[in-house]
């Protein structure tokens, strides 16, 4: 597996690649910050954040529709809020039967419902687009500036450099697994679900040895590269006008967002 | 790259702003106090191993096993992450694995992180390894079963914190979601009791050194046992209250004022109209065949073991 399998960013030199990661975080934060304060049902407010990610998108350079096509990740747990659609009295739009229950949907339960899911899938989309265009570590360093502990910061670091390895690891648990598994067509084959869960468990165990005495090797390759405990970069991190004024940019997008959600 | 989404990962927009600013200060205090004990227990040379710890438990939860129809069981590591490298250190590793999954993968949100890592990584560790030591010193079988009640517990929490953090948003009505989450996780908490299971007897066959060579700060106190056994009991016993009597909840949540009467209203589905669901017998009945069946497993499990020990 190759060390970019977990990669989420891509190569550009869009004015969004090139802002400060911090500003970067802060403004991802603020904005899904702001979808979870707009009322529910405020539509003109929804249209003015999307709009602000259909701008994103384009000045990303990646396309109008980057974000949206990767935006169906979280559609499944709206599966969670579907009861609203029932509960919240109001008028009833339509009513259909279901196993043995007359259900009713409201007008009210559905305006909830659709402001669950368009917050939800708005929100998504911003944190897709942050990841596409800054590299995972400047993420973390942009963390690491935030006032996030140093030991945290300096876990997820590790944590995404040796990922793909101990995955490959994985795979070839996986792949002797299926080897040493043979099916005939018809039969019943392997033990029962709870001896198939030992095997697994058992790859499990396994794999945490094999990861344990990695990091012994690891960390001895690391002190004879000079680590001293915390992870340098190279990169200097200092703000430019240009991070303030389109930080400030989307400052003032989200401010109005707030405003026409709040007209009556 | 098969990586799926569990169902505890919360995404942005589905937890209310006071939710998730409450569930990240908890989040915040508890981090602050694992990072303080971190920083002093653990020398220069613990933070990549809990780096590379972290990957583990990213890794471990991508090994799956079919169990039926279509479905797989696959680990959630919280528990086991606090058994082999202590309580502070399975938190930390825990959180970072969580972080990693909303920041890059977008699997959880951000603003909601706060509560996923209550849940996932907080909770389950405090449990999980708060009921192993209290056998710490027992006998291989003891300790077994133990790792693998507090297992089914930790993902129990997990679904009964996000069904409740969900209810208070007014996402998701609480006699539908809580029994939903419990139920599904249940059975969830089995394939995650069977394989904390396994892999603790692995270790404890191949290399029982690396589970008592722990240092004794960064191993917990005798505070841990009676954190992990509270927040157990509340779990244990809250669960089949919150199924059985979803109203009384509904109720003392309107007179806190912490819930909008709307979100309980008197739709198709409020009070008892969801009768699978929210008849009290049918939970009961539901939990005890459950308990049984973990028993039942936990046992076969340990016996084996014990055998293969012989």
């Amino acid at each position: 597996m190759h060390s970019d399998a977990f990669d989420r960013f891509h190569h550009g030199h869009s004015a969004l690649h090139s802002l400060d990661p911090r500003i970067k975080v802060v403004v991802t934060i603020a904005f899904i910050v702001s979808n979870a304060l707009l009322p529910d049902g405020a539509w003109m407010a929804f249209a003015l954040a999307w709009l602000m990610i259909l701008i994103a998108n384009i000045a990303s350079g990646l396309g109008v529709g980057f974000s949206f096509r990767r935006s169906f990740i979280a559609l499944p747990f709206a599966l969670a809020a579907i009861t609203v659609l029932f509960s919240i009295p109001g008028k009833a739009v339509t009513s259909f039967h279901f196993l043995m229950w007359d259900m009713v949907i409201t007008d009210a339960g559905l305006l909830r419902f659709v402001s669950i899911v368009v917050r939800s899938w708005l929100s998504v989309q911003m944190a897709i687009l942050l990841v596409a265009v800054t590299e995972f570590p400047k993420i973390i360093h942009a963390l690491n500036h935030l006032r996030v502990p140093t030991i945290l910061t300096v876990i997820i670091s590790f944590l995404y450099r040796y990922l793909f390895v101990l995955a490959d690891e994985v795979m070839r648990l996986l792949r002797a697994r299926e080897a040493r598994s043979a099916v005939v067509a018809g039969s019943n084959s392997g033990g029962s679900v709870l001896w198939r869960a030992r095997v697994t468990g058992n790859m499990a165990g396994q794999l945490f040895l094999r990861s344990y005495e990695r990091s012994d090797r690891v960390y001895n390759a690391m002190l004879s590269r000079g680590y001293k405990g915390e992870l340098m970069t190279m990169h200097s991190h200092e703000y430019r006008a240009s991070d303030w004024q389109i930080g400030s940019i989307v400052f003032i997008g989200i401010l109005i967002a707030q405003i026409v959600g709040r007209l009556p | 790259m098969h990586y799926s989404p569990a169902l505890l990962h919360i995404p942005d927009g589905f937890l209310s702003l006071i939710v998730s600013l409450i569930c990240w200060a908890i989040t915040a205090v508890v981090l602050a106090m694992a990072v303080s004990r971190s920083n002093k227990a653990l020398g220069e040379k613990q933070v990549p191993l809990m780096g590379i710890m972290a990957a583990f438990i990213f890794a471990a939860q991508m090994l799956n096993f079919p169990v039926a129809g279509g479905t797989s069981g696959h680990l959630l590591g919280g528990a086991l992450a606090a058994i082999t490298l202590g309580p502070w250190a399975g938190m930390l590793v825990m959180t970072a694995v969580i972080a990693v999954q909303a920041l890059l993968f977008q699997d959880g949100g951000l603003l909601v992180m706060g509560a996923n890592i209550l849940n996932m990584g907080l909770v389950t560790a405090a449990i999980g390894y708060g009921l192993y030591r209290g056998v710490s010193n027992s006998s291989r079988g003891a300790k077994l079963a133990v790792a693998g009640v507090a297992a089914w517990i930790s993902v129990m929490a997990g679904a009964l914190f996000t069904a409740l953090q969900l209810w208070v948003s007014g996402t998701s009505q609480l006699q539908v979601v809580i029994p939903a989450m419990l139920g599904v996780h249940a059975l969830i908490g089995i394939g995650e009791a069977a394989i904390t299971v396994a892999a603790l007897a692995f270790i404890l066959q191949t290399r029982p050194d690396l589970l008592n060579e722990k240092s004794t700060a960064a191993q917990g106190s005798r505070g841990w046992v009676v954190a992990g056994v509270v927040i157990s009991l509340v779990v244990v016993l809250l669960s089949p209250l919150a199924s059985a009597f979803p109203d009384g909840l509904n109720r003392v949540a309107e007179d806190l004022g912490f819930i909008h009467t709307a979100q309980s209203g008197s739709g198709p589905l409020a009070g008892y109209s969801v009768p699978f669901f929210a008849d009290a017998s049918f939970s009961k009945i539901a939990a005890g065949t459950i308990g049984a069946l973990v028993v039942l497993g936990l046992s076969i499990l340990a016996g084996r073991s014990l055998q293969k020990k012989t």
